[in-house]
């Protein structure tokens, strides 16, 4: 076990400066107005580095650069783009172990997911865009016998794109790696929440990008992500959060005439079938593994598996096991590679977790373990932790329609396969979900059933590149993840060339 | 309250609304669902944000001073959230999304108790 010193001690992998200012076209650029605000860790709560507060100027000045940008990035080879790209890839690579630091501390998830899976992921979507986009090829239609239609695809130019909090570089990569592949310049906000871990990648790979190729302006969403969603200039707007602002984005964007992709969270369910206790065995293990899932990123995760559906027979002994499982998982140091759960991304998140599961309660669930936050004493006692939480109740009760965005499931039992699917399809959202059985028909019958556009069958929370991902119903329109994202970022130009030489006789 | 209401706001939070509404004139809620800072109340200037038949109007908030606010949800979220009340709070921290009060470092959040049987009457009729 490892415990890394936070960024500021000497001997910390990662080292933030006072302040950050915007990147624009290539150079740290002070924001027009001269505001900053404080950036604190969730891990302890203390503010450690300042940020641009960004306004409607910076915007511009960003837009301005992308602009100049976009004719000659738009041009370049398809080659030179992936080259880009790897070189990205390895840079992160070499310096892994410091952007992870420096994610823990702006994000406050566990150390250990950050070096296993953020950074990994991450490092691998650039190869990932880097490949597909030497492999995309067009298209060719015959008309007829004289007449063929040829298919480009061609960048739409300048795109926005507004980053959450809960994967700050991740979910950044997720939109930079197919918009650059593409050939598109970005002008990227980073969540306020988290501003300071994607302008660290910045600072480290500033010099592999062509200026005004990305662009990053932090700010409030009021006073910069606004001006960005609703501005003329943007091609298109790349957004993942919640519904509210999807909507608001979606009205700017018809404003405008121009596309969006939006990822708006899910209320996911995890479906226990009476199969997976036939043996106490290491599928067994899995599938309990699987239930604890919930509390990966403190289940600050879109499609966290925050309603466990447990088939009626095996649901006393699954979900005792199940909650020894949770009772087990280490809760401490987000620098500690021991830890397993870290700290709520910030004060007003871990507010709305308490206030979730105040009305849990009231609504008559019952709390079979944790419904606390943790004081871990010293100085992390600022920091924002909550006990891995699960409720039992009734899917009709809130904490089973909304998303929580906390270490918090649900559970509730089923009797037979119909109900599981009616009850996992009696919700708002459809982004992700989980299937364990050991049965293949019944596998493939219900990974079917479910309205969501991922369900993991006999696995959880896997993120890899080449499995596309995004939601039905209210959690969102596009698909990420997989080279169809290419299309999400490019428009179709086609020629229609007729090589006859003979008129058509109309006139 | 001798009148059932769906929805109110508290002291601290009306405060916070007066100061807004200074600064940006009249202000509506929507509620918002799903990731991230959903699940939360998206405070904007009136008008900015455009409901329509797929939003219920759950009521006005009444703030010495300042214009009504109304509060809104979609329908389809309402249907889960019908039979519990509403009051609109106010923490310390830092929202995403373009509600209005985030670089003021507080965030409104919603709490919510049951709705008793003869509010849900009241509200029926």
């Amino acid at each position: 076990m490892t415990v890394y010193q936070p960024p500021g001690n000497s001997g910390s992998p990662a080292s933030f400066p006072s302040r950050y200012e915007n990147w624009i076209g290539g150079e740290w650029t002070a924001p027009a107005a001269g505001g900053y605000f404080e950036n604190p860790t969730p891990v302890t709560g203390q503010a450690f580095v300042d940020i641009a507060r960004s306004t409607a100027a910076d915007v511009e000045l960003a837009l301005d650069a992308a602009h100049s940008a976009a004719p000659a990035w738009g041009r370049t080879a398809p080659a030179e783009r992936a080259s880009v790209l790897n070189r990205i890839a390895d840079r992160m690579e070499q310096h892994l172990t410091e952007l992870a630091v420096a994610e823990v501390w702006d994000n406050g998830k566990p150390v250990r997911e950050a070096l296993a899976a953020d950074l990994p992921l991450a490092i691998d979507h650039f190869r990932y865009f880097a490949g597909v986009l030497r492999g995309q090829e067009g298209s060719i239609s015959q008309i007829d016998e004289d007449t063929v239609a040829y298919h480009f695809q061609e960048p739409l130019g300048v795109v926005a794109q507004i980053i959450p909090w809960n994967f700050p570089i991740l979910m950044a990569v997720w939109k930079l790696a197919p918009a650059l592949a593409a050939g598109n310049c970005v002008v990227l906000k980073p969540a306020e929440q988290t501003p300071a871990s994607i302008m660290y990648l910045m600072d480290l790979i500033q010099d592999l990008i062509p200026p005004g190729v990305v662009n990053v302006v932090n700010g409030f969403g009021t006073e910069a992500g606004k001006p960005l969603a609703s501005s003329p200039r943007v091609a298109k707007v790349a957004f993942t959060g919640e519904t509210t602002t999807g909507r608001l984005i979606m009205q700017y964007a018809s404003q405008n005439i121009v596309p969006v992709t939006l990822e708006l969270g899910g209320k996911s369910p995890n479906i226990f079938f009476a199969d997976v206790a036939a043996a106490p065995d290491e599928f067994y293990d899995k599938a309990l593994e699987g239930f604890a899932m919930f509390a990966l990123n403190q289940g600050e995760v879109c499609t966290c598996p925050s309603r466990a559906l447990i088939q009626a027979s095996i649901y006393d002994s699954f979900l005792g096991d199940a909650l020894e499982r949770t009772r087990s998982i280490q809760q401490g140091n987000p620098l500690d590679t021991g830890t397993m759960i870290g700290a709520q991304a910030s004060n007003d998140q871990l507010e709305k977790i308490l206030s979730y599961i105040d009305i849990g309660t009231a609504e008559g669930a019952k709390l079979l373990t944790g419904g606390e936050r943790v004081d871990l004493g010293g100085a992390l006692s600022g920091g924002y932790y909550v006990a891995p939480t699960i409720f039992e109740g009734d899917n009709s009760m809130r904490i089973f329609q909304e998303e929580i965005f906390g270490p918090v499931v649900s559970v509730a039992r089923f009797d037979q396969f119909d109900d599981a699917v009616s009850i996992a399809n009696d919700s708002l959202y459809g982004l992700g979900a989980g299937v364990w059985t050991r049965d293949m028909n019944t596998a493939f019958r219900a990974g079917r059933a479910i309205q969501a556009g991922r369900v993991w069958t006999n696995c959880y929370h896997a993120y890899p590149a080449h499995a596309a991902f995004g939601g039905y119903k209210n959690s969102g329109i596009g698909r990420e993840n997989h080279k169809m994202m290419l299309d999400h970022y490019q428009q179709t130009k086609n020629l229609l060339v007729s090589y006859s030489p003979n008129a058509l006789g109309f006139f | 309250m001798d009148v059932a209401n769906r929805v109110e706001v508290t002291g601290m939070a009306a405060e916070l609304l007066r100061r807004l509404a200074d600064e940006h004139g009249p202000l509506m809620f929507h509620q918002s669902g799903g990731c991230c800072d959903g699940s939360s109340p998206m405070c904007y200037p009136a008008g900015e944000f455009l409901t329509g038949d797929s939003d219920v109007h759950l009521g006005d908030l009444g703030v010495a001073g300042m214009e009504p606010v109304p509060v809104w949800m979609a329908r389809d979220q309402f249907a889960y959230w019908s039979h519990t009340h509403l009051t609109i709070d106010v923490v310390p921290g830092r929202g995403s999304g373009f509600s209005l009060e985030a670089p003021t470092g507080n965030r409104f959040l919603i709490r919510s108790r049951l709705l008793t049987d003869e509010e849900l009457k009241a509200l029926r009729t």
